[in-house]
């Protein structure tokens, strides 16, 4: 894929993300009530969160120190910072503003390092809180448009959320779509929020234009609706495609908000500039600046644990992969790697523990419910050649399903034992005169022909055979025929 | 009789505390439509408390610093299960279902919440004129207005209904109503009193203070109501020192801060009240300072930008979907509106507008940003004024209390009575009004002491000597 992402002519995509996350907190950020996923709707309320008469904000601390977490980690500044009103009127805002930061953010300046290495950077991280949530009956798709009645479910509503708003640096869908997995990741390590983007816990909303080399940048849409790593990619394709065929048309694009929908693949206007709300934001009355003191900050930049890039880079070099190689991405982004290197401290093989977690790890937490010891015995039995690949499989897949188990004692049990190799090789010779067609075939260059012959090979010795020494002995006979 | 003294009376089991309830009950009966102070009566809250009061004395049990007290509480301050209306139709049939703080400390202090008081409507006014549920009136002159907005409250302490009484003060709706019913308001520095439960008008300028017969009970009020409160953010956290110790120690020594650029426009025998106050406090051993405050002439325009606008946001929740009055329309959108035209007096209204208009974007910085840049000079203008007086004295209110209707029909007059009172709450300092003889028609003028941020210990000082020289 080109810089360009796919555009036509030497258009550039320029994109600009703001990712909301809710912090993993137990209460709400201006009051204690529980800030829990899931519950009976408007059971996790109070006073505060109600909007009340005469109801005052108190700030959780908990909340300012995860979002210091979050800054830290992509090389903030955090910074004294104050609280705004943004004042809107809506029936999931029982106040009618919302708290949230506006000119003095907590976190400013930073970046993101993606994992080929480019940097984008972070203009802002902010706390704000969430608003509840709105459930619209009898329209259509869910839309308020057409709706009889709405459900409105104020759980949601003063959740602890943190906008992290990123300069518009990133230049291909691809890009956007590392962003967000990188920031998830970050988002997970740190334990500053579960990042679900599904359960709408981790929100995307993406700025995006297109302009041509050597002009300013176009004209930007924001797209809102975009609920997973995925259609964070397709929509910006679209949007970008869209913008550039208008352009192209002799048209102009309009700045507006967009909304994604899935099914369709499209983009829809939702409001234009000129209908935008005036938020007359002021100094929230309410609550005082939050200074974090030097101490403060230290404390929390110390107690930061590596963040996902430093832990690739790390069990990269431990199993001889390369950092943004699928298997190393895939266990770190699940939290993994730390299981991964216990194996290799209990003296097993870590490249081979790496493929094993890779493949059969996927519906395991961060800690999965099998002795680090029993993987090593099996990392060890293959490579010693005691088992074949296929075998240590199998004895995987019994060692999980059996929640543990001495691999050596399976593979006896299962009859499992590697055929040495003189044992092997007259197999083959046995194989290739019954399938004389296939050897000839395969002597000729036909490359299909050695699924046969090798099909055949394990039939006969009922999967006892390491497939790739069998594809050895093969390319050995083949080349020292008469 | 001091609350002091009551407390020491209901503590040693002289006086029943429920007798002294269903005495105040009975004078509240026996006027209760002729003044309007109350919105609401809570009889029987108000008895079953005073009667817990007894038991706990009976038992040998401590009742509380404010044991057998009754104290009126303006009707924008939250109770539980007890109307709360801010004298809005908006609010109408609302139950609270929690205290407000203040409302649970005088619980826990063993005092005896008798009522919610009437105000002009959610704080906005000056007369207590503006509530939807009619006028309060004067006690000392049913034909005048008792100030406002907190008049209910000073009307209840005038009559007599209750021992003390609580308001809020946003630009004066203590200090006014306490002047023109002849008794003392205090507004403490913004942050002494808890805002928990007080219904927001302009919350960077609200503040809950007493509303008492004499200086030694304001000090005591203060005393147990004021400390910091960990649900209202903008408290202070350091403890206050108790005022009530400080009554004695007299003003020798003080400097006492004339305003000289102070704006025009107090009534002469208003004026002359206060000429008469500087020298009864010169002739105990102040010495009286000169001082400018160039800022405070432009406090009443910063006001009615920034508490306006404070308000547009803060009333913008009143939409008759989760409480108070709905006016049931064709549509959602409908019922908004037919709910705030029914809901909303003229005042509010007006001030809505105003406040949104001077948030607008393009209108920002005209308005409300150079509003809070007159509130900085004015806050540094006093600054300066208290590095060479200790304290400040000034008129209360321009003039004593005013006939009902005479301002009705001009909300920019209306406005006017807050000049001297406005100031110090852009400030965020403390003001007291103490009564200071009378002016024309025989009613009552109020003294102004001003002070710097917590500065309440010297300025009840002067106000306690203030009390002293006219007995």
């Amino acid at each position: 894929m080109s810089a360009h992402d796919g555009l036509p002519g030497d258009w550039i995509l320029v994109v600009g993300l703001e990712v909301h996350v809710e912090l993993a907190t137990n209460t709400k950020l201006f009051s204690a009530s529980p800030n829990r996923c899931g519950d009976e709707p408007n059971t996790n309320i109070d006073p505060v969160t109600l909007g009340l008469p005469g109801a005052l904000p108190v700030l959780n601390e908990h909340a300012v120190e995860l979002a210091m977490r979050i800054g830290l980690s992509l090389n903030c500044t955090v910074q004294a910072c104050t609280f705004h009103r943004k004042n809107y009127f809506y029936p999931d805002m029982p106040k009618a503003y919302q708290i949230s930061q506006y000119d003095q953010p907590l976190c400013v300046e930073g970046y993101l390092a993606l994992p080929g290495g480019k940097h984008v950077g972070i203009e802002r991280a902010h706390m704000e809180e969430d608003a509840g949530k709105s459930t619209h009956v009898g329209g259509s798709g869910g839309r308020v448009h057409g709706a009889t009645h709405s459900l409105i479910d104020l759980n949601r509503a003063g959740v602890p959320l943190v906008e992290i708003v990123s300069k518009p640096d990133i230049r291909s869908a691809e890009e956007a779509r590392q962003y967000v997995s990188e920031l998830r990741a970050i988002l997970v390590a740190i334990g500053a929020s579960d990042a679900k983007m599904e359960e709408g816990s981790m929100r995307v909303d993406a700025n995006v234009s297109v302009h041509k080399p050597g002009t300013p940048y176009g004209t930007r849409c924001e797209i809102k609706n975009v609920n997973s790593v995925r259609s964070v990619g397709r929509a910006i394709e679209y949007e970008a495609r869209r913008q550039v065929e208008m352009i192209e048309a002799g048209e102009k694009v309009r700045q507006e908000t967009r909304h994604w929908d899935e099914n369709d693949g499209r983009t829809h206007t939702l409001r234009t500039k000129e209908d935008a709300d005036d938020y007359r934001y002021f100094l929230e009355p309410d609550l005082v600046p939050v200074a974090p003191s030097h101490e403060w900050i230290q404390r929390v930049h110390a107690a930061l644990p590596p963040l996902p890039a430093q832990r690739r880079e790390h069990l990269a070099v431990m199993t001889g992969q390369s950092a943004d190689s699928e298997a190393v991405m895939s266990v770190v982004e699940r939290g993994q790697d730390h299981y991964v290197l216990a194996v290799g401290h209990l003296g097993g093989d870590t490249a081979r523990a790496l493929v094993y977690v890779k493949e059969a790890f996927a519906d395991q937490g961060p800690d999965p419910a099998v002795p680090a010891i029993d993987i090593a015995g099996l990392t060890n039995l293959e490579v010693e050649g005691k088992v074949t690949a296929t075998q240590a499989k199998a004895i995987l897949a019994d060692i999980i399903a059996n929640g543990g188990g001495d691999a050596a004692a399976i593979a006896a049990a299962k009859g499992f034992e590697a055929l040495d190799t003189g044992a092997l090789e007259s197999v083959v010779d046995q194989v290739i005169a019954e399938q004389a067609d296939a050897w000839a075939k395969f002597c000729a260059g036909d490359g299909k022909a050695m699924g046969a012959i090798v099909g055949a090979v394990m039939k006969a010795t009922q999967g006892k055979a390491d497939g790739k020494l069998v594809t050895a002995l093969l390319n050995q006979k083949k080349a020292s025929r008469p | 009789m001091g609350i002091a003294e009551t407390v020491a009376q209901v503590k040693s089991g002289a006086v029943k505390a429920d007798f002294l309830f269903e005495q105040k009950l009975a004078l509240i009966a026996s006027r209760y439509t002729e003044i309007h102070a109350f919105n609401h009566v809570m009889a029987d809250e108000a008895r079953a408390a005073a009667v817990a009061v007894d038991e706990a004395v009976a038992r040998g049990d401590d009742p509380g610093p404010l044991a057998g007290v009754t104290v009126a509480l303006k009707d924008n301050m939250c109770t539980r299960g007890v109307p709360t209306t801010c004298s809005s139709k908006i609010l109408e049939g609302w139950r609270p279902p929690y205290d407000g703080t203040v409302v649970s400390t005088l619980k826990t202090s063993g005092a005896i919440a008798i009522g919610k008081t009437n105000l002009d409507e959610f704080a906005m006014g000056s007369s207590t004129e503006n509530s939807a549920f009619g006028p309060t009136r004067n006690p000392l002159d049913t034909n005048r207005v008792p100030g406002g907005s907190s008049g209910g409250s000073a009307a209840s302490v005038a009559a007599g209904f209750s021992d003390v009484a609580l308001g809020s003060d946003t630009g004066g709706s203590i200090r006014q109503p306490a002047a023109l019913c002849g008794v003392v308001g205090v507004k403490p520095t913004y942050g002494y009193v808890s805002r928990y439960g007080l219904v927001a008008f302009a919350s960077s300028l609200d503040q809950i203070g007493p509303f008492t017969t004499s200086v030694a009970d304001a000090a005591l009020m203060l005393d147990v109501i004021g400390g910091h409160d960990p649900l209202d953010s903008t408290s202070i956290p350091q403890a206050h020192p108790s005022l009530v110790d400080v009554l004695g120690q007299g003003v020798e020594g003080l400097r006492i801060g004339r305003i000289t650029d102070l704006p025009e426009g107090a009534d002469p025998d208003v004026q002359e009240r206060l000429e008469v106050a500087f020298d009864a406090l010169r002739a105990q051993g102040a010495t009286i300072v000169d001082v400018q405050v160039p800022a405070f002439t432009f406090g009443l325009t910063a006001y009615y930008l920034i508490a306006p606008a404070e308000a547009s946001s803060n009333l913008a929740r009143y939409d008759g979907v989760r409480y108070g009055l709905r006016v049931e329309a064709a549509d959602t959108n409908a019922m908004y509106g037919a709910t705030r035209e029914a809901g909303f007096g003229d005042e509010v209204k007006r001030r809505i507008m105003l406040g949104t208009y001077a948030l607008s974007a393009g209108y920002y910085d005209a308005y409300y940003g150079k509003a809070l840049k007159v509130r900085r000079l004015i806050h540094d203008d006093f600054d300066r004024a208290y590095q060479q007086a200790d304290v400040l004295l000034t008129p209360t209110s321009p003039s004593v209390a005013f006939e009902i209707g005479s301002k009705g029909d001009n909300p920019l007059a209306m406005y006017l009575c807050d000049t001297y009172t406005i100031p110090t709450n852009l400030a965020g300092h403390p003001g007291m009004s103490v009564p200071y003889g009378t002016g024309a028609h025989g009613l009552p003028v109020g003294v102004q002491v001003l002070a710097g941020t917590l500065q309440e210990p010297t300025m009840f000082r002067v106000a306690a000597s203030l009390e002293r020289s006219l007995a």
